[in-house]
């Protein structure tokens, strides 16, 4: 069924239909905009897709590709990605990663890898945690930590003093939690976008179910 | 003091604002019209009400931290 509607009145009046307005609100979940293009609203859909897409970029870049992750182990309740899942390509790539990471497997795409818990180096100083350099990632040996795109921090999770994640907050500053913010506010805007793809824009005039096509 | 306060302010991290307050004004703004026109002047509006918003939280921070 497709539900024709008029916004606005006057000269500005714009008619619009919503089409299959389930599958365009998937469209929106998938990629902030896609639902608005199905439909035809290229006006929004620009300004969704530029506006929500350009602040989660811009979060995951300062970020530095860790700031959307999926985690509910034991004191490690990801709360963020709630919001976050609002923009669903990457939240699905964030469950994939979650998934892949469990019982120790390295996730996909790595971005750095880490000393593990304990390690100390030949002068006696402990580098648990730190990131392996690029120099030395070949001739380590032992047993090493992976950091991957939008996968959760390895583990340990220690509450009583550093960890990976400790290690993140440490490394990228406030950047982390601004990223955090970024990512988190393009995931509720698109939420909105999703229900206007869904039900149409707040000011509107239905003008009754008619069929399009 | 004032001085100081700009100078705080031009190298803050409450720039990082700017793109949110964009980038929401223009959604909500989306979300309640259709037409391009009304969209823009919906979004003005709104982003005026957050930037007093954020405006009034700002001076009460800042107006508590003079007070420590």
């Amino acid at each position: 069924m497709s539900l024709n509607y008029r916004a606005g009145s006057g000269e500005d009046a714009v008619d619009f239909s919503l089409r299959n307005p389930l599958f365009a609100a998937l469209l929106g979940w998938l990629w902030p905009g896609a639902g608005h293009f199905y439909q035809g609203r290229y006006v929004k859909c620009f300004i969704f897709m530029i506006c929500i897409v350009s602040i989660f970029a811009y979060g995951m870049v300062i970020g530095q590709g860790r700031v959307v992750y999926a985690s509910n182990r034991p004191n490690d309740f990801r709360w963020q990605f709630i919001p976050q899942a609002g923009f669903g390509i990457p939240s699905i790539l964030a469950v994939a990663q979650s998934l892949k990471v469990t019982n120790d497997r390295p996730p996909f795409f790595v971005l750095c890898e880490r000393y593990p818990e304990g390690y100390t180096d030949e002068n006696g100083v402990l580098r648990e945690f730190e990131r392996i350099p690029v120099d030395e990632v070949a001739s380590f040996q032992g047993e090493r930590l992976y950091d991957g795109f939008m996968a959760p921090p390895s583990e340990p999770i220690i509450l009583e003093r550093n960890d990976v994640l400790g290690m993140w907050h440490a490394e990228m500053r406030h950047f982390f939690d601004l990223g955090t913010l970024f990512t988190v506010v393009a995931g509720l805007l698109n939420f909105l976008a999703i229900y206007d793809a869904f039900a149409g824009p707040a000011i509107q005039e239905p003008k009754g179910d008619q069929e399009v096509d | 003091m004032s001085i100081l306060l700009i100078a705080s302010i031009w190298d803050a991290q409450i720039w990082y604002a700017l793109p949110l307050l964009v980038a929401t004004s223009l959604v909500y703004g989306a979300t309640r019209h259709e037409h391009l026109k009304e969209i823009v002047n919906q979004s003005f509006r709104a982003g005026m009400w957050l930037l007093a918003f954020l405006g009034v939280i700002f001076a009460v921070v800042w107006w508590a931290g003079t007070r420590v």
